[in-house]
């Protein structure tokens, strides 16, 4: 009884648990986890209206989900290097603390 | 039916990765989200993507977001709170976005949308499509991550250089 609807509600729910630990928790790394939660509610999206839509047998949609996995790992990997240079000089992951652009 | 129950784990997988205090518990609790989700793309008869999925994220992603944890443990552990200041705020927000999509999934017409029939979707395939339809997007994304991988070593190198 797998339908469109329950896929594209599964796809919201876990764009919000994304996005909700994106912008509330405090650990940078959180932050990058919460990001790839949201990448792949959008791949979700995109496999559902692969199956229910007019035309799979041109596998776009499916094509389209491979090139963002590719897209997200090279995310994943300049994000990590980004919070690993950021601990080198602060000495801290977290994002309350980093504020040193705060105006 | 089996659907539901991948769903509810991928969900709970993913609100323990969002909620647990400890780092590495909410790695495991990821994992865990991503291994459901690659059931419910199976399920849809994606299979490759299902793989793809296994092998890319719950293979290479957390083992690269482990390292990254060990890298920048905190000295010592924080009592504090693990939330932002603002976090009423980004709340609302949160929910006000989970609010307007739902609202339109329930309105549209997805509701109604019957199941079609299995589509064909052999590895033959979508190798063809990638080599043939797909070739330049393909070449680009291997461009992509090489630019990818160089900057990342270079972006967590550069500091060590400095102080050596």
């Amino acid at each position: 009884m797998t339908s469109l609807a329950s896929c594209l509600l599964l796809s919201a729910l876990l764009f919000a648990i994304g996005l909700a630990g994106a912008l509330m928790r405090r650990n940078a790394i959180l932050v990058l986890i919460g990001i790839e939660l949201m990448l792949n509610a959008a791949n979700l999206n995109f496999i559902a209206f692969w199956r229910y839509g007019p035309n799979p047998e041109a596998l776009t949609g499916m094509i389209f989900v491979i090139f963002s996995i590719g897209v997200a790992a090279a995310e994943a990997a300049v994000g990590l290097a980004l919070i690993i240079s950021l601990y080198r000089h602060t000495r801290t992951a977290n994002m309350d603390e980093v504020n040193s652009m705060r105006g | 039916m089996l659907f539901t129950i991948f769903a509810i784990l991928t969900v709970v997988g993913a609100v323990a990765a969002m909620s647990l205090r400890n780092l590495v518990h909410s790695v495991l609790a990821l994992t865990l989200a991503f291994a459901g989700l690659a059931v419910v793309y199976l399920q849809l008869g994606a299979q490759f993507i299902g793989f793809a999925q296994i092998l890319v994220y719950v293979g290479a992603v957390a083992i690269l977001i482990v390292f990254a944890i060990l890298l920048t443990r905190e000295a010592a552990a924080t009592p504090r709170s693990i939330l932002v200041g603002s976090w009423k705020g980004s709340g609302v927000v949160v929910l006000a976005v989970f609010g307007i999509l739902a609202w339109a999934i329930h309105h549209s017409a997805a509701y109604r949308k019957a199941m079609p029939p299995q589509p064909e979707a052999t590895m033959q395939q979508i190798g063809n499509a990638l080599m043939l339809r797909f070739a330049l997007p393909l070449e680009i994304v291997g461009l992509l991550l090489t630019a990818a991988l160089i900057g990342a070593v270079t972006i967590a190198l550069q500091d060590k250089q400095e102080t050596r």
